[in-house]
């Protein structure tokens, strides 16, 4: 009997889920009774990140600084000067990059101070003309790529300038062009530093995992308390958002590099600065490009929430939009964001995979025939924008920027798509609506909540021990007893009854959709394009539509989740159902297997690994969406996160609430990483 | 358009050891040129106010700047300094995080517009109007007619919508039970003012009846909201202040927050924030210059600048 469990899996599972449900029956629900929840002994943990950090930046290291606006010598602490000076410094490139494009004063203020540009008013940046920046982005499309790019950028361009988007978007863009660099650079440091050090390697891992699953509501008052509001408060907590997964693509591009290439290099007397540069990097390039890729969106992705501690731009008049339920206009401004998303990525795709030609010898007109071109563009625009303003007398020239609300605006359009929606399927939906709550929803979520706390450990400590040994189980244990000792276990276990219904249905499209689109090189590359879309669009944006639809309930709580969670679920099983090599699809088919019986037994085995990470990733972009889950309403950790905005224990529970989200999802991952990882070494493939 | 970059590059070296030297030497009555840093949040009213308040500064020669926040976490920036001042503080909605970064430190209080806010359960108007629930406003009608009121997750109950528990915590639980409601009645706490309007709009497409949180002046009021009437407010009868919780809002002051250093940086501007104060029907004006002539913000503040000088010039005085 026992040969036998130790055996089958399957069996041991069965055991596992009767010694369960045994533990839910017959444990009673009685306060205080350990084995029902386990007390609160974290209960004191905000509070004391809290006093740390009020020490840190307030109290800690006295230094008397001469305040001249009030002439008086103030006590400031030294941590909160040298974040300052970061911020200032950050700042001051986004306003650099800022008023280039639209004019102002601060980057002349930076170097004078603010009396003397009070009394010299023209010393102001002047701005470029719209025309300009878009015939100068078109110029560098057509340059790194060719006439699609460059018809496809000025066609961006053009739709902002037009919807009248214009300054918020380049205030936007300002914004992401000082970030996602930074996030880039940073990361492939990182990534370096962490390939060519096995200790950081692993000091890194687990904060990687951290900073991608912490929904980013929880770090920006700590942000904010640190680095004061603004752009620059918007660029640190987004760069803190983006940075990881371009450390992880550069460690894993880097670790690919075969060492005969590295060696060839070795011989060819590299430095080690040189093999990095112009070997490593170079081989390892398409992961690497992979990193620019996400960083670019999720930068873009942050948009909305950075707005909240400070960044100026379409994220801050998407919310007002909103606020009025103007689904028109929210719906213009994040076609903008997507349109600044997709122009980034291609512009920054097309730049990294441009080969430097070593050999051509060229004219002076061939070698700065961009440039060349690029002053006409200037000095037409300028000329243009001159006439312009003898043109236009009302106040706002069109050929210099087109004002907020005198764009073109095809908002009555949507308003009506809106009704048109309600009126269709109102009352079809919410018939389903009710059944769906209270046939589904209500009954697991009463389920979840009924789980004694030691019949969760068992569960789920059970399955790690299954699936990776004692290791697993210990890891998952540890995550789950810290969410177990703070006071919101109960919270906790409604965002895992919110986030398990989310995987399994996103799951369930995700690998069905990615399955189908896989099967065709057109509609791989259609569902890709979708992701990436739906990857950096505003889920603030469709909350409206679909809490008209289904009211101030889960199940708008969950429509917003799986649209978002349903992306890595899809991306990553058309990436893996496309990775199987075509021999063994001519093996198949030479030993006789029809085209079902080749996909359930040949690619569906083998794409399995990325599938797994595929739904590992759907838990991680699941559980961000608790915040946005919040702000429907919900009464799980997210409405907490939301909370704390406006706690006077924020930085506290905002961090200690994150850290419970982020252990769900650690759970979640160690137990999925560790099968997919046992699968890929079952099926040969690393 | 003016390009003579090059030229006053060369001054900015010389200018900048002006300026620091003058900085210390600036006479105390001026108001520093240091940028006042107004929030802005999502609201329509509170948008145009900040630009009327911002243009009203810039008359006086100021330097103004504006920077977007969210509504409960601006405080500790006010605290922070990094943001200068608040100029909608709603008792009932921000009170707590108002009073909290002052208990820190930092923020000060500049006073109380005449404009009074009512923060309250109520309905859209046309719900009396097809008497849905016969006898409302008054809340004794609620006894009666929970059934309208009813949601798929409500378990048979009829249904509060209350905003976010951040904003009053368990105040709306509590009254119910204070006033025996709740065994018809349950509250459900939505995300954000974003879900309270949707559910407005929805509920009137389905012209079916709903219980929201609701607060005035607003922009709502254009389509009709009626509060319902709870037994009055007096001090000390909600549950946290040791009362029984059967009652309803005070009317709420609307007030104005300063980070302490202001009055001593900013002088003259500093004292024409206190003296500054709106009415109910100002701001409703400053709404709806936005919200139903849909203006743009800026606009809509330099109109109403515009129109009425009398009414901000003396402050500045």
């Amino acid at each position: 009997m026992i040969e036998l469990l130790r055996e089958r899996k399957y069996l041991q599972f069965l055991l596992l889920i009767v010694v369960f449900l045994l533990m839910c029956m017959f444990i009673p629900a009685t306060d205080g009774s350990w084995l029902w929840r386990l007390p609160p002994l974290f209960k004191q943990l905000p509070i004391a990140i809290n006093n740390g950090v009020d020490y840190l930046m307030f109290d800690w290291w006295l230094v008397d600084v001469y305040d001249p606006d009030i002439e008086e010598y103030e006590k400031k602490p030294v941590m909160r000067q040298i974040t300052r000076s970061i911020s200032g410094f950050v700042l001051f490139l986004i306003e650099l990059v800022r008023e280039i494009m639209l004019g102002g004063v601060k980057t002349i203020v930076t170097f004078t101070g603010w009396d003397w540009a009070t009394e010299n008013q023209w010393a102001r940046l002047p701005g470029l003309p719209w025309t300009v920046v878009a015939g100068g982005a078109m110029i560098l499309g057509y340059r790194l790529s060719g006439i699609g790019l460059a018809l496809f950028t000025g066609f961006a361009f053009g739709y902002i300038a037009v919807f009248g988007q214009w300054e918020p978007s380049m205030q936007t863009l300002s914004f992401v062009l000082i970030a996602a660099p930074i996030a880039i650079l940073l990361g492939l440091m990182l990534g370096v530093w962490a390939f060519r050090s096995k200790t950081v390697e692993t000091v890194m891992n687990p904060l990687l995992n951290i900073a991608q699953i912490v929904p980013h509501f929880s770090y920006l008052i700590p942000v904010m308390v640190f680095f004061g509001i603004g752009d620059h408060a918007g660029a640190i907590a987004t760069i803190i958002f983006a940075t990881p997964p371009m450390v992880r693509l550069t460690i894993l591009g880097l670790k690919k590099v075969s060492p005969e290439v590295t060696e060839a290099g070795k011989m060819s007397g590299c430095t080690e600065w040189q093999l990095l540069r112009t070997v490593l990097i170079p081989t390892a390039r398409r992961d690497i490009l992979l990193g620019v890729n996400q960083v670019i969106m999720q930068c873009l992705a942050m948009v909305v929430i950075a707005s909240l501690i400070g960044a100026k731009g379409l994220g801050n008049d998407l919310l007002i939009a909103l606020n009025r339920l103007r689904i028109g206009l929210a719906l213009e401004i994040g076609v903008c964001i997507v349109l600044i998303a997709i122009v980034l990525d291609r512009l920054s795709l097309a730049w990294a995979n441009k080969q430097t030609d070593y050999f051509a010898d060229q004219s002076f007109k061939e070698r700065y025939k961009y440039s060349i071109w690029f002053s006409i563009v200037v000095a037409v625009g300028i000329a243009v924008a001159w006439v312009g303003s003898l043109f236009f007398k009302e106040g706002f020239n069109y050929l210099n920027i087109i004002p907020h609300n005198k764009g073109i605006t095809t908002e009555p359009f949507w308003q009506a798509g809106v009704d048109w929606l309600w009126d269709t399927f109102f009352y079809t939906l919410k018939g389903f609506n009710e059944w769906f709550i209270v046939d589904v929803l209500i009954p697991v979520k009463n389920a979840y909540l009924g789980m004694p706390v030691i019949a969760t450990f068992t569960l789920a400590m059970g399955i790690g021990y299954i699936v990776g040994g004692i290791r697993s189980a210990l890891i998952v244990g540890m995550y789950l007893l810290f969410i177990a000792l703070t006071e919101w276990w109960d919270r906790a276990l409604i965002t895992a009854y919110l986030m398990s219904m989310a995987v399994l249905i996103s799951g369930f499209i995700g690998i069905v959709l990615g399955t189908l689109c896989a099967q065709h090189p057109t509609s791989t590359r259609i569902l890709l394009t979708w992701c990436d879309t739906f990857q950096t669009f505003p889920s603030f944006i469709y909350l409206i539509p679909v809490m008209m639809l289904f009211g101030v309930t889960d199940t708008s709580v969950l429509i917003a989740i799986v649209v978002y969670a349903t992306i890595p679920a899809a991306r990553y099983t058309v990436v893996g159902l496309r990775s199987v090599p075509e021999s063994l699809h001519d093996a198949g088919s030479m030993a006789g297997v029809n085209r079902v019986q080749r996909f359930l037994s040949i690619e569906l085995p083998l794409s399995f690994p990325h599938i797994a990470l595929g739904i590992n990733q759907t838990v991680v972009f699941a559980l961000s969406m608790v915040i946005i889950g919040a702000l429907i309403g919900t009464d799980d950790l997210g409405q907490l996160i939301l909370g704390s905005l406006s706690d006077r224990q924020g930085v506290g529970n905002g961090l200690v609430l994150g850290f419970c989200v982020a252990f769900i999802g650690l759970a979640i991952d160690q137990i999925l990483r560790t099968w997919a990882n046992q699968r890929k070494a079952a099926l040969g493939l690393e | 358009m003016k390009l003579r970059a090059p030229k006053s590059l060369r001054h900015f070296a010389l200018a900048g050891c002006v300026s620091l030297m003058s900085i210390a030497g600036t006479a105390k009555a001026a108001d520093s040129t240091a940028p006042i840093v107004i929030p802005i949040h999502n609201w329509s009213s509170q948008v145009v106010m900040a630009y009327v308040i911002g243009g009203m500064f810039e008359k006086m020669g100021n330097n103004v700047e504006y920077v977007p926040a969210d509504s409960q976490a601006v405080y500790e920036s006010i605290r922070n300094g990094d943001v200068t001042l608040s100029h909608e503080v709603w008792q009932s909605t921000f009170g707590k995080s108002f009073y909290n970064a002052m208990a820190k430190g930092g923020v000060i209080d500049a006073g109380t517009h005449s404009a009074t806010t009512l923060e309250e359960m109520g309905v859209p108007t046309w719900v009396i109007e097809k008497n849905l629930c016969p006898g409302l406003p008054n809340w004794e009608a609620l006894k009666d007619c929970h059934e309208v009121f009813t949601t798929a997750d409500s378990g048979g109950k009829g249904r509060w919508l209350e905003g976010p528990q951040s904003w009053h915590g368990d105040l709306m639980p509590e009254r119910l039970e204070a006033l025996g409601l709740a065994e018809n009645w349950t509250v459900k706490f939505a995300g954000g003012a974003d879900a309270l309007w949707t559910e407005l709009a929805s509920a009137k497409k389905e012209g079916r009846g709903t219980i929201v949180f609701n607060w005035t002046p607003n922009f709502t009021d254009a389509d009709g909201f009626t509060f319902i009437e709870f037994p009055p407010y007096e001090d000390g009868c909600r549950k946290a202040d040791g009362g029984d919780g059967a009652c309803g809002s005070p009317k709420g002051w609307l007030k104005k927050a300063a980070n302490y250093k202001f009055p001593k940086t900013h002088p003259a501007a500093y004292t024409a924030f206190t003296k500054l104060d709106f009415s109910t029907t100002q701001i409703g004006q400053m709404a709806a210059l936005v919200d139903v002539d849909k203006m743009d913000h800026k606009d809509a503040a330099a109109k109403w600048l515009a129109d009425n000088e009398s009414v901000w010039m003396p402050w500045t005085k």
